[in-house]
């Protein structure tokens, strides 16, 4: 076995144990600034993967077929790196309204990273499995990691509970599956599956399995924890959660649909097309009359939990190649939105979108970050909101799901009633209580920048990622 | 590069600039924005000068490819349908800059919108890309939803605001799930308009007529949806009366139009046997247009609800002169377009100025204003009777000619249309030219006229008008070479040939 496979896995690993060990030899002042270590490190692994690893390659094998390093997988990985560098760099903005713990949160921040890597690289629902787990475990700290504060406990308490819930769901139906089929590989499972079309255990099995990975997207109708544990997150988690928790339910749903059970899908299309529906007008409608801001930025994940669910659907290629364009897209817009509301509202105890008020006069660069962020979302040209919404309406439709593409435009038009009444508090507002400005920090704002960046470049020059992400869904079937 | 992608790159080019420029150097914004749209006018007229008539095929084309696996490239050019709209958009855009003087508040952005505006709108008639020509449109739409919240008057302009964004979000996406199907159901792995004309000429590569008859509604009413197309008009007015003066008359002046071009160029050509299905029903919806609209418009108390109003229901004729599929139809719908462009940017100006100096535009509170301002009421006169539809005036040569081609197909519907709208339209605009010009002109003391600066953007829009309403055939040489080409994959639309009037006979051979 080649260990160099697992190279991002093991220096992930060692960056975040390194750290744990750094703090104890930090003075408290100072342990900021291991967030920034953490940010240099990670962005080392994302050079040192786009140096060595090069190009998306064969697929490459593990611990017996276990752990799978494709294209696919490689894609993921880059995606994670940057998205938990961007997180990292919120992180530091945001910790000094941690009591305590600073070091630990950025080394969870890291474990949970090791655990996406993981699940990118799952072909097996052991690893699967396990990779889920680590992910969600830490998760379940970062949420509640603000002790002081009664709603961050609150999200904690319910991420928790519902968390378990969902990873009983994912355990039952990993029982069922491999007790009936006898296997754990994914790829053997495959060869197999069609025998089992008609056996009500191994479906009972698959539909807990889908459950149990549709609590990680919050799609419907597993989502009913989103808002909540949004809202009461810190904001680093909330955005953390928002694209790479989001981002791992996609990729082992992926995995598992497009190279465990590939035989089954088709017959569930309606399936998936249903609970995408579902999710994108739930997400839409309940984020209409929500006037806090990281509760409307729930339901808006909900909502595009949809939108990408739309893309799986579609069971094509280009389906496929739409999701991996959209969450990149997605993990700029987002993270953006979510550095200017914890550099914004730290100073504020509400999280009212009535704090944003009069944003224009104390800092242009966060209210245009913010107002780019919004109009992205709602998928307006030339951001790369555009284009993914593009893409997967375009795939959606190919696959004769036009009834699905309607709905969702219906959702994309409700949605910009609040995503617009965000922008509208921005520069509309009359009576503006604070004026004074916000002072940025360069870190803060190397990370605005390029999500800026990130966002024009995909919308307006979407040919190369596109190509990329052509490129990664090579490997799986459909 | 094509001369096409400089009329539409110099004011995208001028609003990245002038985002670059701090917001203390004001002269500079209005001057930049001045310069850009002018130099962008000038190069259109430069353009209509060299379109060669005797070519049928595109002209001053440029692609470049985009997103290759996709089939999606920048690619301009223009043929006899488009070439007269690319040159009212740029000239309208000009005359909306030029009257932005009033705009004292955030200057900045106000002007880089404004560009973003002109560029999108030029851009949209310009594309040859279906993926283009709907991006082009989302950036003209985009800055007025913005405009119309910031700069916007009255009291209703939040509601306003989020109405029109609701109402043309709707439109703009339907019409993208249409092109989308049309796309997919194609089969072919293009967004180029051209090579998808091409393909669907072939019979056997036609979309099914099945599939044809529920996509053609979906851009039917997509696109109708962005021209205000009875029942769904109700934004316009409102919008309207909430916008700046250039808002408006970009907006009802020029990017209203979109909707029309884009179901003359992409939706009939494309889905002839869906359009064949669907088109005596807009011939009926129409009529929607131009009696009810007409109608409320004679109701209206306010000169700007008014004149939102009539140009909602002067989109009844575009629409008529759509729906009879023959090519006399088609050119005096593209004539009344480009007319109509020209023509609502004028009142709105007009209705600008009148705003700035008396600060109502109350028609019970105004009277006498002719007295004070000649110039002005002179020319709010003239586009009275434009709008009448009166000889003399581009609209009556449009107008004309859309019911010569809509009579040979619903001679119900155009007898109509004729004594309805035409009788309607002639109440409403006289009985407002009586109570804002007419009567006693006392409370109007500080009241000036323009002067000759501020003429020119009145004057020029007058021009035109004035132009192409006393020598149609500079436009209709171009556009029925276009409209010919267009129609050549679909039918004749069903109807008798009424004795009297044959088609042959009004083929503008003056």
């Amino acid at each position: 076995m080649n260990t160099l496979l697992l190279s991002h896995e093991l220096l992930v690993l060692g960056l975040g144990l390194a750290l744990l060990m750094a703090e104890l030899w930090t003075p408290p002042t100072a342990r900021r600034l291991l967030a920034y270590v953490a940010v240099i490190g990670v962005l080392g692994i994302f050079g040192f993967s786009l140096a060595t690893v090069g190009s998306p390659i064969e697929a490459q094998y593990a611990f017996n077929g276990m752990f799978v390093l494709d294209g696919f997988a490689l894609f993921f990985k880059r995606f994670f790196l940057l998205a938990t560098a961007l997180v990292l760099l919120l992180a530091a903005e945001f910790s000094d309204r941690f009591k305590a713990g600073v070091g630990e949160y950025y080394s969870l921040i890291l474990f949970a990273l090791l655990g996406m890597l993981l699940a990118a690289s799952a072909n097996d629902f052991a690893l699967l499995f396990v990779s889920l787990e680590l992910i969600t475990v830490t998760l379940y700290i970062l949420v509640g990691f603000q002790r002081s504060r009664l709603s961050s406990l609150e999200a904690g308490v319910k991420y928790l509970i519902i968390g378990a819930l969902s990873t009983s769901f994912t355990v039952f139906g990993i029982a069922l599956v491999c007790g009936v089929v006898g296997t754990f590989s994914f790829p053997e499972l495959a060869s197999v599956v069609a025998e089992h079309k008609d056996n009500k255990i191994f479906l009972a099995g698959f539909v807990m399995l889908l459950a149990g990975l549709g609590f990680k997207l919050a799609a419907f109708p597993f989502q009913i924890w989103a808002p909540d544990v949004y809202q009461g997150a810190p904001s680093p988690t909330a955005a953390f959660l928002a694209v790479g928790s989001k981002a791992a339910g996609i990729v082992l749903l992926m995995r598992v649909l497009f190279t465990a059970l590939p035989a089954i899908v088709e017959d569930y299309a309606w399936l998936l097309m249903a609970a995408s529906a579902a999710t994108i007008l739930y997400g839409n409608l309940g984020a209409v009359p929500q006037r806090n801001l990281k509760r409307l930025l729930g339901y808006s994940s909900i909502a595009h939990a949809g939108y990408l669910l739309m893309g799986i659907a579609a069971l094509s290629k280009p389906g496929q190649s739409a999701v991996l364009y959209y969450l990149s897209g997605y993990l700029f817009t987002v993270l953006a939105a979510f550095i200017v509301i914890g550099v914004v509202l730290r100073h504020l105890e509400t999280e009212d979108i009535s704090g944003l008020a009069g944003l224009n006069e104390r800092s242009p660069l966060l209210a245009t970050t913010m107002t780019l962020a919004m109009v992205s979302l709602a998928g307006i040209p030339p951001l790369a909101g555009f284009f993914g919404k593009f893409l997967l309406l375009k795939s959606i439709i190919q696959s004769g799901g036009l009834w699905l593409g309607l709905v969702a435009v219906a959702g994309v038009v409700v949605s910009f009633y609040y995503y617009f009444g965000v922008i509208k508090a921005i520069y509309w507002s009359k009576d503006v209580p604070d004026i004074s400005p916000i002072r940025v920090a360069w870190p803060t704002r190397a990370a605005i920048y390029a999500c800026i960046a990130g966002m024009f470049y995909l919308g307006m020059f979407p040919g190369a990622m596109v190509r990329w992400a052509d490129a990664a869904v090579k490997t799986l079937k459909f | 590069m094509s001369i096409l992608t400089c009329i539409l790159g110099v004011p995208l080019l001028a609003a990245v600039l002038l985002a670059i420029v701090p917001r203390n150097f004001r002269v500079i914004m209005r001057a930049g924005a001045l310069f850009a749209t002018g130099l962008s006018a000038i190069l259109a007229v430069v353009m209509y000068c060299q379109f060669d008539p005797a070519d049928s095929e595109y002209q001053f084309v440029q692609t470049l490819t985009w997103v290759e696996s996709l089939g999606i490239s920048y690619s301009v050019g223009v043929d006899g349908i488009n070439v007269a709209l690319v040159l009212m958009a740029a000239i309208v855009a000009f005359a909306a800059t030029c009257v932005s003087w009033d705009i004292r508040d955030r200057e900045k952005e106000f002007y880089i919108l404004l560009l973003v505006m002109a560029g999108g709108v030029i851009g949209a008639f310009a594309s040859l890309d279906l993926f283009f020509l709907y991006i082009f449109h989302e950036f003209a739409l985009v800055p007025t939803f913005i405009m119309i919240g910031l700069w916007g008057r009255g009291e209703q302009k939040n509601y306003a605001t989020f109405q029109i964004t609701l109402y043309l979000g709707i439109g703009s996406l339907l019409a993208l799930i249409g092109l989308l199907g049309l796309c997919i159901y194609s089969g072919a792995n293009t967004f180029s308009i051209p090579e998808l004309t091409e393909y669907f000429s072939r019979p056997d590569q036609q979309i099914a007529a099945g599939i044809q008859s529920w996509l053609f509604p979906l851009l039917l009413f997509g696109f109708g949806i962005l021209v205000s197309l009875w029942p769904f008009h109700s934004w316009a007015p409102m919008g309207y009366a909430s916008a700046p003066t250039a808002t408006a008359m970009m907006h009802a002046g020029v990017l209203k139009k979109f909707g029309l071009y884009a179901l003359i160029r992409v939706a009939v050509p494309m889905l002839p046997v869906g359009a064949q299905d669907w088109m005596p029903i807009l011939a009926w919806l129409c009529l929607g247009n131009l009696l009810y609209c007409g109608w409320v418009a004679m109701r209206q108390k306010d000169l700007n609800w008014l004149v939102g109003y009539s140009s909602v229901a002067h989109m009844g004729f575009i629409f008529l002169g759509i729906a009879s599929l023959n090519v006399i139809g088609l050119t005096g719908a593209v004539l009344v377009m480009v007319a109509h462009g020209f023509l609502a940017a004028l009142t709105f100006a007009l209705n600008g100025y009148i705003y700035r100096q008396t600060g109502t535009l109350e028609m019970a509170q105004l009277g006498g204003l002719l007295r004070r301002m000649p110039f002005i009421g002179v020319l709010l006169l003239m586009a009275a009777f434009a709008g009448c539809g009166l000889p003399g005036f581009a609209n009556f040569a449009g107008e004309v000619t859309v019911f010569f081609g809509a009579w040979d197909v619903y001679p119900v519907v155009t007898v109509i249309a004729c004594w309805g709208a035409l009788v309607i339209g002639a109440v409403y605009f006289l009985r407002a030219v009586r109570s804002v010009l007419h009567g006693p002109a006392e409370r109007w003391a500080q009241v000036v006229d323009a002067n000759w600066w501020r003429k020119v953007p009145f004057a020029l829009l007058l021009t035109f008008l004035l132009l192409f309403g006393f020598y149609p055939r500079l436009l209709t040489r171009h556009i029925e070479v276009g409209a010919a080409k267009i129609l050549e994959s679909v039918q004749p639309a069903v109807g008798q040939v009424t004795p009297g009037i044959s088609n042959t006979e009004i083929t503008f051979k003056n």
